[in-house]
């Protein structure tokens, strides 16, 4: 009796199975074009049971997850590693994709043991193109399943294709499956129980697997296979081309983005505000609460200022980043993000960069965290590398507390257009605006440098309109929160303990020091003469290192140090700035913040996200050498008194 | 820079009177690809995606600004910029060896 009855043509082998040590894994690869549906299969098979890291030592993505199988059928196995592979047309290795995707089904992949068995997904809507993958997949002899995703899609436009016919002019068992809507998903399982049971031999295909180099007779044999299993292509997608002349009519589309572009940034602004105030009183309350319970002492302290405050510092940035990706995912899941792409694709080019960057740049105007895990929907290597190196420069919410404090303090509210819009309103739209040019400057330099070489063009596939679902969006955050918090956070509380051990330490008759005198005193003496230059003193220096954990927690040091409220809304703090810091370095200090990479957060996302330490060195030099040459100019200028 | 002839031969048109780039192609109306004048690789990666000689091809709607635009090609939509699109040579529609 087969394993696998409802899959057609299965090839089941009545011999026993081969002898398994019990506790190998048993590992199956998921490999497709791009756009066949590949995460989708892959959420559905392993639902929460994934891990989304780097292949080593490159920018691509490796998800990792386990897929629970029936106990009674497969006795070795009660679960199956699953690994998603990077979508590729062919396992020519011209790109970094297809260099690891022929790696992993080598078993050349450290880390990754060969796979035992392949699901090759494709979309049967475009069977035309995507059966010329089946080619060099098939010829592999691992037991294969070949799944035809998008049956809905089919079967609703009146295609057609004969499974049976297909499944042995291939050899191998093809199921046909809607992974978005879950349909035949249980065929899946069914093979996977069979491989891993050893049940499933393979039959010799009819047809012979060309491995060419030659795209068109590719074509030709992928065209004759779908001819012999009746394949007929689906009518072109009447809702689709609706929609397309309402989203890229040549008015109503541009106005439409300009829509969706406000509608994203009112919410990750306005519509997370509540919720980020609420966490906040809600991670205050509880620190208080803590700092009852306990009796005073230097662990309190550490417990409830340290930990507590810092970690609480992050994690108010959730709702923003939750909000964020429920967008993006609604946006790329529905189709429109192609569309989204294809309007802004004129304006990004002038700056060296594409379409698809647009919604991660404007993202980081939330914070560059969740913009550069956003950059995933680029393709494109280079262009995806330059718009997480430039995105830390976009203004993010947590530069503001810092602006506010030191533009109140520093500048007159004198009206500069009107009443409605004044010095300290024109001084904030300025910062504003040196950050985005310093990001399309850097974008452009990165371009035409050490990104030049590519030589890709730009291509963009245009989906189907689809409703996006609950399931892969709820997945999608879930996923995302868990890389914000454990990346984010287990690198922000290092480092706030590292800086509370700096600002309490050494003790001095069994108390801690005066901020001056601390270890953290210690560091901004030390640094003070660099610092000088720029129109800082030690106190600023000591700010700037606390900063590195989060720009915003500057303005609770700065607090500490001069015995004020630690808040951008004090006025104690502000009259305290105001005699300590001379006015050339106060600006100087804006636009150091403006331009610093301050944010060990976004230093943590940068080096998973590229997958070594390489390129958030280069970014935080970078950025780092620029925030401080432009500062001492601005000291120099600001001091020279040419605007008074 | 290689340029990928396939399948052209004795049909492609000379870079002549009748030779038309996809960019040129008004919307709507259908192309038949005859080359890719562009190097090996970039033509592998649109070959890839059916930018194949010998198929046809119709452009349909673009960005507001007219680049890039989407192609129709194969069953599916790909967006190239004018860039790519001006690389890519058509048959000359006139010329009867084609048709």
């Amino acid at each position: 009796m087969s394993e696998c009855h409802d899959c057609a043509g299965c090839a089941v082998a009545v011999a026993p199975p081969p002898l398994h040590n019990g506790a190998r894994t048993h590992v199956v690869a998921i490999i497709g074009p791009p756009n066949s549906g590949k995460s989708t299969l892959f959420n559905r098979l392993t639902g929460l049971r994934q891990k989304v890291a780097n292949f080593p030592g490159v920018t691509v993505e490796q998800r990792v997850g386990k897929a629970k199988m029936n106990k009674a059928k497969t006795p070795h196995h009660s679960e199956v590693v699953l690994v998603d592979l990077p979508g590729v047309y062919s396992l020519s290795p011209r790109s970094e994709d297809e260099q690891v995707t022929r790696d992993v089904l080598a078993g050349n992949m450290a880390g990754i043991p060969k796979p035992d068995a392949l699901l090759l997904i494709l979309d049967c809507t475009n069977l035309g193109r995507h059966l010329v993958l089946a080619a060099p997949i098939l010829s592999l002899k691992l037991p294969t399943l070949v799944i035809l995703n998008m049956a809905d899609d089919l079967k609703n436009r009146g295609g057609y294709v004969d499974t049976a016919e297909l499944a042995s002019e291939l050899g191998s068992p093809v199921a046909l499956i809607s992974a978005a809507k879950g349909q035949g998903v249980e065929k899946v399982f069914q093979f996977m129980e069979g491989t891993s049971a050893g049940t499933t031999s393979l039959a010799p295909p009819r047809v012979e697997l060309p491995i060419l180099q030659d795209i068109p007779r590719c074509r030709q044999w992928a065209h004759d296979v779908g001819t012999g299993a009746a394949y007929r292509a689906p009518a072109p997608p009447i809702w689709t081309r609706r929609l397309d002349s309402v989203f890229l009519h040549p008015i109503a589309g541009p106005l439409i983005f300009l829509m969706v572009v406000a509608g994203v940034f009112q919410t990750i602004f306005k519509g997370a505000k509540p919720l980020m105030d609420g966490l906040q009183a809600l991670i205050q309350t509880s620190g208080q609460g803590i700092e009852h319970l306990l009796p005073p002492s230097i662990f309190r302290s550490l417990l409830v200022d340290g930990i507590w405050s810092g970690v609480g510092a992050v994690i108010v940035f959730l709702p923003q980043i939750l909000l964020l990706f429920l967008f993006i995912g609604i946006l790329e899941d529905s189709g429109y993000l192609a569309r989204a792409a294809l309007i802004a694709d004129r304006t990004m080019a002038k700056f060296g960069l594409q379409g698809k960057s647009f919604i991660p740049l404007i993202s980081a105007y939330a914070c560059a965290v969740p913009a550069i895990m956003a950059t995933r929907t680029i393709e494109n290597k280079r262009d995806r590398l330059a718009t997480i190196l430039i995105a830390p420069f976009m203004t993010c919410s947590a530069r503001l507390p810092v602006y506010t404090l030191i533009i109140a303090a520093f500048i007159a509210d004198r009206p500069l257009l009107g009443h409605f819009f004044g010095m300290q309103a024109g001084a904030l739209l300025g910062l504003y605006i040196l950050g985005f040019v310093a990001a399309i400057a850097t974008a452009r330099l990165l371009k035409s440098s050490i990104l030049k070489s590519e030589r890709v063009p730009f291509v963009l596939e245009m989906p189907p309109y689809r409703w996006p679902t609950l399931r892969s969006l709820g997945l999608r955050l879930i996923d995302r929160s868990k890389v914000f918090l454990r990346r984010a956070g287990t690198v922000i509380l290092l480092v706030i303990v590292v800086l509370w051990v700096l600002e309490n330490l050494p003790l001095k008759n069994g108390q801690p020091p005066e901020i001056g005198d601390s270890f953290a005193g210690m560091i901004g003496h030390a640094v003070e003469p660099a610092i000088k230059p720029l129109g800082f003193n030690w106190k600023i220096g000591i700010g700037l290192v606390s900063s590195i954990a989060a720009r915003e927690v500057i303005v609770g040091t700065l607090g500490t140090i001069y015995h004020k409220e630690g808040t951008s809304e004090s006025e104690g703090l502000r009259q305290a700035l105001r005699s300590d810091l001379t006015p050339g370095g106060a600006v100087a200090l804006l636009v150091f913040f403006a331009f610093a990479m301050q944010c060990m957060s976004t230093i943590a996302v940068v080096r998973r996200e590229t997958g070594g330490w390489k390129w958030p060195a280069v970014q935080f030099a970078y950025m780092t050498f620029l925030a401080y040459i432009c500062a001492l100019i601005t000291n120099e200028v600001v001091r020279s008194g040419i605007f008074t | 820079m290689l340029q990928m002839s396939v399948n052209s031969g004795a049909n492609a048109a000379p870079n002549g009177a009748f030779a038309r780039t996809l960019a040129q192609l008004p919307e709507g109306e259908a192309g038949v690809l005859d080359r890719l004048d562009l190097p090996d690789d970039i033509a592998r990666r649109l070959m890839e995606l059916g930018f194949l000689p010998g198929h046809i091809i119709v452009p349909a709607r673009s960005a507001p600004t007219g680049d890039p635009r989407v192609y129709r090609v194969d069953g599916s939509e790909v967006a190239l910029r004018r860039e790519t699109a001006s690389r890519l040579i058509l048959r000359a529609s006139k010329d009867p060896s084609v048709l």
